[in-house]
């Protein structure tokens, strides 16, 4: 009831200003040719929605922010690992990341367009890249951390290298990796939109530009709206999915 | 066993003659870091089967570093350790320790760190080594509730636990009950004892509480600073349980703040006891 109360606050603001702006256009106070109205959006929307168009769009959309995420995270977690077990690779390869990390992602769509020309290849490598990053940093921090004392109480108990990592290292990074993973996830999305800008012949990206071209406000605030579910959306499921994982984390957090 | 037989670490030959032979032998043991400072010179100690020995001295005399040098955890510059004539290079599996912090897994629930070093056990034999355990320190309510959610007594019982459950035969206590106050330290010294009753593990306890060391040990050992050696020994005995109010109690409370006091005046100055406090080691 409490929580439903929270949700229902959260939805005032959004809901009043689309009710306004509805009003504001039916008597023709406003002309609503550059931003239409949510009944217009709409309807936009269900026809997307009744051709297959938009269910082939954010699927387009998803598969590439799903194969960068897989592929960003993959590398970002293997790396962060790797370079802070062994010192070595850690002086090595360290100072050139934090250095490319530095460079704007965007900064690589004409290099990547160059290499890898104008199909899937480059935009789902673009979204690696942003998701790469957090998590690098997420989980090479974390295992940087780790405290040297819970460490030695798995010493005192002789586990073995793999036990040690299995039974402490991991469960100790664990929380810190999921942020990063979010971190990452959050800006898939945000490049997947770089990534459809520079040409594509679906995706809500594509959307965009189709919108933009044609004069179809409607369409861009639709594809935008569908950002936001599709964003939310993937970050619950992360959410809902990783939870178990950090519960023990989570009672303070749940019992207030 | 009484406190007399506590000398130089017997050679094997001497062992083989002695019904009991000591299950902790720490031999001409140093310790010097790699800035030149030594933490340890000359340490000479055996412990036998189920006594209770408590190591008293001030900050910085090398407590901790020789718990853990006897825990495998850091390695020794010279001399040795022997547990049950192993010499230890590494964590052995006879030889428990709590720490001063419980350093308990914040992942796992209560039942799951006491039984986190329990290895080699089936399902059933295992619950029931956890469930025991839990019974005796008296947070079976609490076998599925979170680290973070006991206080820290509650937090110290556990780790206790932890180490009781393997059923070591060396168990070494750094400070453990230091940070609570003194109601559940009281508290925890009966547990402890109670634990120990069962499987009457040796007992190796680094304390700055001088009543905790005589309300526990058998004998408390003192040592002095700049480098760390052992100096006076007190023997308290082994009758328990112990009553702190009398005169024996704070007799023997008196004998190890002499003792202490004496440990940390220069070494030219300092004037045995009489000869039954007097230390047979330096």
């Amino acid at each position: 009831m409490r929580q439903g109360g929270r949700v229902g606050l959260g939805l005032v603001l959004p809901l009043a200003l689309a009710i306004g702006w509805e009003i504001a256009i039916d008597p023709g106070l406003v002309s609503g040719r550059l931003l239409p109205p949510p009944s217009r959006i709409g309807a936009t929307l269900l026809d997307l929605a009744a051709s297959g168009d938009l269910l082939m769009h954010v699927q387009a959309t998803l598969i590439r922010v799903g194969l960068g995420f897989l592929w960003g995270a993959a590398v970002g977690i293997l790396a962060g690992g790797l370079v802070a077990t062994l010192p070595t690779l850690r002086w090595l390869l360290d100072p050139s990341l934090q250095a490319l990390r530095a460079v704007p992602s965007l900064a690589w769509v004409p290099l990547f367009i160059l290499w890898f020309g104008i199909l899937e290849t480059p935009k789902v490598l673009l979204i690696a890249v942003g998701v790469f990053f957090p998590v690098y940093v997420g989980v090479s921090g974390a295992i940087a951390s780790v405290d040297r004392k819970l460490i030695e109480v798995g010493r005192i108990f002789r586990l073995s290298r793999f036990g040690l990592a299995r039974r402490i290292l991991l469960p100790a990074v664990l929380p810190a990796t999921l942020v990063g993973l979010r971190t990452g996830l959050g800006l898939g999305f945000l490049f997947v939109v770089a990534a459809e800008l520079m040409g594509a012949s679906e995706g809500l990206g594509y959307l965009l530009v189709d919108g933009q071209q044609f004069g179809k406000p409607d369409q861009i605030v639709a594809a935008i709206f569908d950002f936001a579910a599709a964003g939310k959306l993937a970050d619950l499921v992360l959410m809902t999915l990783t939870r178990p994982l950090t519960r023990w984390q989570d009672t303070e957090r749940e019992s207030l | 066993m009484t406190g007399e037989t506590l000398h130089h670490a017997p050679g094997p030959s001497l062992q083989l003659l002695t019904q009991e032979i000591p299950v902790l032998i720490v031999d001409d043991l140093s310790k010097t870091y790699a800035d030149g400072t030594q933490a340890l010179a000359g340490i000479n100690l055996s412990v036998h089967p189920g006594e209770i020995v408590a190591l008293v001295g001030g900050s910085g005399c090398g407590k901790t570093t020789l718990l853990r040098l006897i825990a495998g955890l850091d390695q020794a510059s010279g001399g040795c350790v022997q547990v049950d004539g192993e010499t230890i290079r590494e964590p052995h599996p006879d030889v428990g320790v709590v720490f001063q912090e419980a350093r308990l897994l914040p992942w796992l629930d209560v039942a799951d760190n006491v039984g986190f070093g329990l290895a080699g056990l089936t399902g059933s034999e295992h619950r029931g080594r956890v469930v025991g355990a839990l019974e005796r320190i008296g947070l079976a309510e609490h076998a599925d509730r979170w680290p973070r959610e006991l206080s820290g007594g509650q937090q110290q019982r556990v780790a206790i636990a932890r180490a009781f459950v393997t059923i070591p035969r060396v168990l070494l206590l750094d400070e453990p009950f230091s940070a609570l106050d003194a109601f559940t330290r009281r508290d925890l010294h009966d547990q402890l004892l109670n634990l120990w009753g069962e499987a009457k593990p040796t007992i190796l306890l680094v304390t700055h509480d001088v009543g905790e060391a005589v309300t526990l040990a058998d004998r408390v050992v003192v040592m002095r600073p700049r480098p760390g050696r052992l100096d006076e020994t007190i023997v308290i005995g082994p009758a328990r349980p112990r009553d702190p109010v009398a005169a024996h109690h704070e007799n023997a409370v008196r004998r190890v703040m002499a003792a202490l006091d004496r440990s940390l005046r220069p070494a030219a100055a300092h004037q045995p006891l009489a000869p039954e406090d007097r230390a047979t080691w330096w």
